[in-house]
């Protein structure tokens, strides 16, 4: 028994593998993004162009809503028609022990000998760009992979919960009667961005006042756009209402292809490209900062209150560049 | 109980004593621990008095046996009569093994058999089904059709003796086929005595061998009660169980409240068919561990019988006496047998068993020692069994009954248990029910709790198990022989499912499962139709996989 | 610490056996402890195990089992890691498995097996410790 792994196959093999279809491969560049290696950036210019294929579903709630049952039956149905699945089902890190849980695929196991599916756990952690960009990069290896269908899932609990989900195309937000939180708590964001709404459970006696809640928040909303957000039904563990869902995130597909499609293609493109400009200018001028020293100064009046962020981070930019921003 | 006077007096002379003579002593001689506690999270007080329990009134809390609330007992002699039945779980390998082993037990003494099944046969597989791999006969006997039920109760009148089946899913099943030999054997079926475990609530968050969704899995459980009350008089159709509770990491405390909200479960779904409480419930019985913290578990058992008597009586007014006993089997507890000095585990198992004795069980199982190990032998069942009669015939605790009534410290434990019992059972009422919690997670969430804190406990010694984590000893001889079982077993098993399948009326069989079928699905009581389906020598498996058809599978809600 | 990277486990029931406290003990412990947790849940087979392993890209798998069955699944679990060229995962077990059957095991592949009992800071240290390195 050799005491240390292999050493990690190169770059360019493993994007090889993905493109194969080859699940170590896709596997390990899965874990490669993940660990923000060196390699990383390389994998994904190497995959890249492979991308934007597949159709990438975002699927939130919160617990106790079913979804991961749902999301089970969805990925059933697909197979049936022949599709290619790929998951990735997101948990939170604790902020305290730095460990996650991962407990999604439970309800998913059974699907995990079916060679069209591939299922990936990843844990929020404290991700370089946050667990949004380590999500799209996954959603990126899944697509290059030949996925058709590329799902998402989250708890749709928090800020960052929306950001996740925006990696779709559509984003489906599931709800279920008599959870105790009512619809209120779908958190504000969601509401906006929704494409889908699910009632699952729909067996539940308050089921149709679930969707009559629903209806009136969205009349409430402000949103003009030619998709009228259709709020489903469906009992998640007999599978009914599901071909319905399916059919209806196809509709979603064909019409963001017609036209509106590109428009937000282009919107999200912008959005990742900007975020990771961001990034990279942030860093590369904070490290330099940093090496000359000037950094920890400033922390330190912005703590004692002598300047404000803004106004320190305008001096800092302005010693660096002269007074040109 | 106490004169009102008397009492004003002690809660003085106490303050008193806390003041003086009690700091003299604790400043030579420190407590062992800041609080002490139970498992339960009760604190232990260092003294009971009967300023303690000064408001029981003796008619009212603790009456005499025999009569409401029976908190001294069921019976009015209890063992001065009829001493507990010595029912020693068995079951491993072929029926052909599991049936020596019931007559070696018969023959040593005990006095009600006990079936253990191994795990294809509880989750509803013939021992040829894939699942099945590797596990044909290990922890119990594997019995996939009626022709193994008759090998497993050769020679056994079916009319002398008693039998406990520990199985819930394919309850239904076991049942029929038992009722089948039964027939074979010409024995009436108003004579034939026993009781399935057939407890499906407890499997969704406690013992986790769910086959169907709760609805289904409630309703199959009701079926045999309802065809008991209707057509077997003799048998108990349900052991409401807390033992798998207690073993998946529960407290005391949660292990009662939580048996007993399942056993208020079955009753209302029992009641819903159409029977008045009075034709089943005198048939309902229970199942509860003993555990370590000695005077935890009886007040526990004793706060159990009140409870559930008080329940029967106001929830559901019941009028029979009968349908207010709560009848209990105890087990010694698995899960606090130790795999190291493995010896110690009889003295374990002793002190657990005294408990559930002055606790007042009907039917008590004692582990063996080497059962954090294996299974047991012929040799350590034995041991078990001998702790049962030692207990019976030399201890004297038998010659009187509920004697530690009256300890304040017990009554006030027993209080205790009932008054926090009560809230926990108000909580789950007003989440809307069993179902409902199950499907919450509010179980699975308590046990998880509990069960990781126990484990904090034992890895900070706050909790102290002895040969684990504290007098250990470095290198240990193993010096027990481990019972194996041959893994020749599931290749002949297999072979006689082929045959069986190959000798049989085919026809018949096909057809009775199809009726089968459509009763699932109408919603009609299935045991009719399932003993008919046995008889004709549908298998285990071809019976439970029309049902999961109908039903569907459980998938779980995992709480860590 | 931007995108490290983390101790990934599986921690997997295989077989028929539903006694799951301690795997869902050893779990949490593993978590707090600040790894990455997947738990399959109960009634696993060899195939979905070993399945799950790949997918997830575990450094290690803990085999959670009581019913006596591990002889029987085992060395499947092993043979079909070593099929998927998957050897570079480190496999330890814990449950009812009694001594005289840990040297087959071992030999087998599996590395360490924790007997009823065992303290979860043990098995935290045991992981921290043999956790394949990673180049």
């Amino acid at each position: 028994m050799e005491e240390e792994r292999k050493p990690l196959a190169k770059v360019e093999e493993i994007a090889r593998g993905v493109l194969a279809g080859d699940r170590r491969s896709i596997a390990k560049a899965i874990t490669i993004i993940e660990s923000n290696a060196p390699e990383a950036k390389k994998l994904i210019s190497l995959i890249y162009p492979h991308t934007g294929k597949a159709h990438v579903i975002g699927l939130t709630g919160p617990g106790g809503s079913g979804k991961s049952t749902l999301i089970e039956k969805m990925v059933r149905e697909y197979r049936r028609r022949g599709k290619t699945v790929g998951i990735v089902a997101i948990d939170p890190t604790s902020p305290f022990t730095g460990g996650a849980f991962l407990g999604d695929r439970i309800r998913m196991q059974e699907l995990s000998t079916d060679e069209g599916v591939f299922i990936r756990s990843m844990a929020t952690r404290n991700y370089a760009g946050g667990i949004a960009k380590a999500t799209k990069d996954a959603v990126k290896i899944l697509d290059a992979a030949g996925k058709d269908m590329v799902i998402v899932e989250t708890v749709g609990a928090g800020q960052s919960e929306v950001e996740i989900i925006k990696v779709a195309h559509t984003i489906v937000v599931v709800h279920a009667p008599g959870l105790g939180d009512e619809i209120q708590a779908i958190k504000a964001g969601l509401m906006e961005i929704a494409d889908i709404f699910v009632v699952n459970k729909a067996d539940r006696e308050n089921a149709d006042k679930a969707v009559i809640d629903i209806q009136a928040m969205l009349q409430l909303g402000d949103r003009e756009t030619a998709w009228k957000t259709p709020i489903l039904k469906t009992t998640a563990i007999t599978g009914d209402g599901v071909p319905q869902l399916v059919e209806k995130i196809e509709e979603h597909r064909i019409f963001l292809e017609k036209g509106l499609g590109f428009k937000r293609s282009l919107g999200k493109a912008e959005a990742e490209l900007v975020d990771v400009i961001k990034e990279i200018v942030a860093n590369s001028i904070i490290e330099e900062l940093k090496r000359e020293g000037i950094f920890e100064e400033v922390l330190r009046e912005i703590v004692e209150r002598k300047i404000d962020p803004a106004s320190a981070a305008q001096k800092l930019l302005n010693k660096k560049f002269g007074k040109t921003h | 109980m106490f004169d009102e006077e008397k009492v004003k007096e002690i809660a003085k002379e106490r303050r008193r004593w806390e003041k003086t003579t009690l700091p003299n002593w604790v400043k030579q001689c420190p407590e062992r621990q800041k609080e002490f506690r139970n498992h339960s999270g009760m604190i232990i007080k260092g003294v009971y008095t009967p300023e303690d329990i000064e408001e029981m009134d003796y008619m009212r809390d603790l009456g005499f046996p025999g009569e409401y609330p029976f908190t001294r007992g069921l019976h009015a002699t209890m063992y001065r009569g009829r001493l507990w039945t010595m029912r020693m779980f068995a079951g491993y390998g072929t029926a052909e093994d599991t049936n020596k082993r019931f007559k070696y037990l018969l023959s040593e003494g005990e006095t009600g058999l006990s079936t253990a099944f191994d795990y294809p046969t509880i989750m509803g597989y013939d021992s040829d089904h894939p699942m099945a791999r590797g596990e044909v006969g290990v922890c119990g006997v594997a019995v996939s059709s009626l022709k193994d039920m008759e090998t497993l109760f050769d020679g056994i009148p079916l009319d002398k003796v008693t039998t406990s089946m520990t199985i819930n899913g394919p309850a239904p099943i076991l049942l029929a086929m038992y009722v089948a030999v039964g027939d074979k054997q010409n024995v009436p079926r108003e004579k034939l005595g026993g009781t399935t475990q057939n407890d499906n609530l407890k499997e969704f968050f406690a013992q986790k061998l769910c086959i169907f969704p709760p609805k289904p899995s409630l309703k199959l459980s009701t079926d045999v009660i309802e065809y008991c009350a209707r057509h077997l008089p003799r048998w108990n159709p349900i052991s409401i169980s807390g033992y798998h509770i207690r073993e998946a990491g529960a407290t005391a405390l949660q292990e009662l409240a939580f048996t007993l909200y399942d056993g208020i479960t079955y009753v209302e779904s029992t009641l819903e068919r159409g029977l008045k409480v009075d034709e089943f419930a005198h048939r309902l019985s229970f199942f509860f561990a003993s555990h370590n913290d000695f005077f935890e578990e009886i007040a526990k058992f004793r706060a159990a019988r009140r409870l559930w008597a008080k329940i029967m009586k106001e929830r559901f007014h019941a009028k029979n006496p009968r349908s207010m006993w709560m009848r209990m089997h105890v087990q010694t507890s698995g899960c606090t047998l130790t795999a190291q000095q493995p010896l110690n585990n009889i003295v374990r198992t002793t002190i657990q068993a005294l408990a559930a004795v002055l606790g007042g069980t009907q039917s008590l199982h004692t582990n063996s020692f080497d059962e954090a190990l294996c299974l047991p032998t012929e040799e350590s069942v034995r041991v078990a069994l001998r702790t049962q009669q030692i207990i019976a015939y030399e201890s004297g605790v038998t010659n009187t009954v509920d004697p530690l009534a009256g300890s304040y410290y017990v009554e006030a434990l027993t209080n205790e248990m009932e008054e926090k019992a009560m809230e926990y059972i108000q909580k789950i009422d007003d989440m809307g029910g069993a179902i409902e919690a199950i499907e919450k997670g509010f179980f699975q969430r308590e046990i998880a709790e509990s069960a990781y804190r126990y484990q904090r406990e034992l890895e900070e010694k706050k909790r102290i198990i002895v040969g684990v984590n504290e007098y250990t000893v470095e290198e240990e001889e193993c010096p027990i022989k481990l019972l194996r079982v041959d893994p020749k077993i599931e290749k002949e098993q297999v072979e006689r499912l082929q045959k069986l399948k190959r000798e049989r009326d085919n026809r018949k069989v096909r057809a009775v499962l199809e009726k089968l079928h459509y009763a699932a699905e109408k919603d009609e009581n299935l045991m009719p139709t399932i003993i008919e389906a046995v008889k004709a020598y549908a298998t285990l498996g071809e019976i439970t996989e029309v049902l999961r058809k109908v039903y569907g599978e459980y998938k779980e809600l995992i709480i860590i | 610490m931007r995108g490290e990277r983390k101790i990934r486990v599986l921690i997997a029931k295989p077989g028929l056996d539903s006694h799951d406290r301690g795997a869902k003990v050893v779990a949490r412990a593993l978590r707090d402890a600040g790894m990455e947790v997947i738990y399959t849940g109960l009634r696993q087979t060899p195939e979905q195990i070993v399945e799950t392993a790949l997918q997830e890209d575990v450094d290690v798998i803990g085999l959670s089992i009581l019913s006596g069955a591990h002889k029987a699944l085992f060395p499947r679990i092993m043979e079909l890691l070593k099929e998927k060229g998957l050897t570079d995962i480190m496999v330890f077990a814990g449950g009812i498995i009694p001594e005289e059957d840990m040297p087959e095991l071992k030999k087998l592949g599996i590395k360490e097996i924790f007997g009823p009992g065992t303290p979860t800071e043990k098995i935290i240290q045991f992981v921290l410790e043999n956790v394949p390195k990673r180049k």
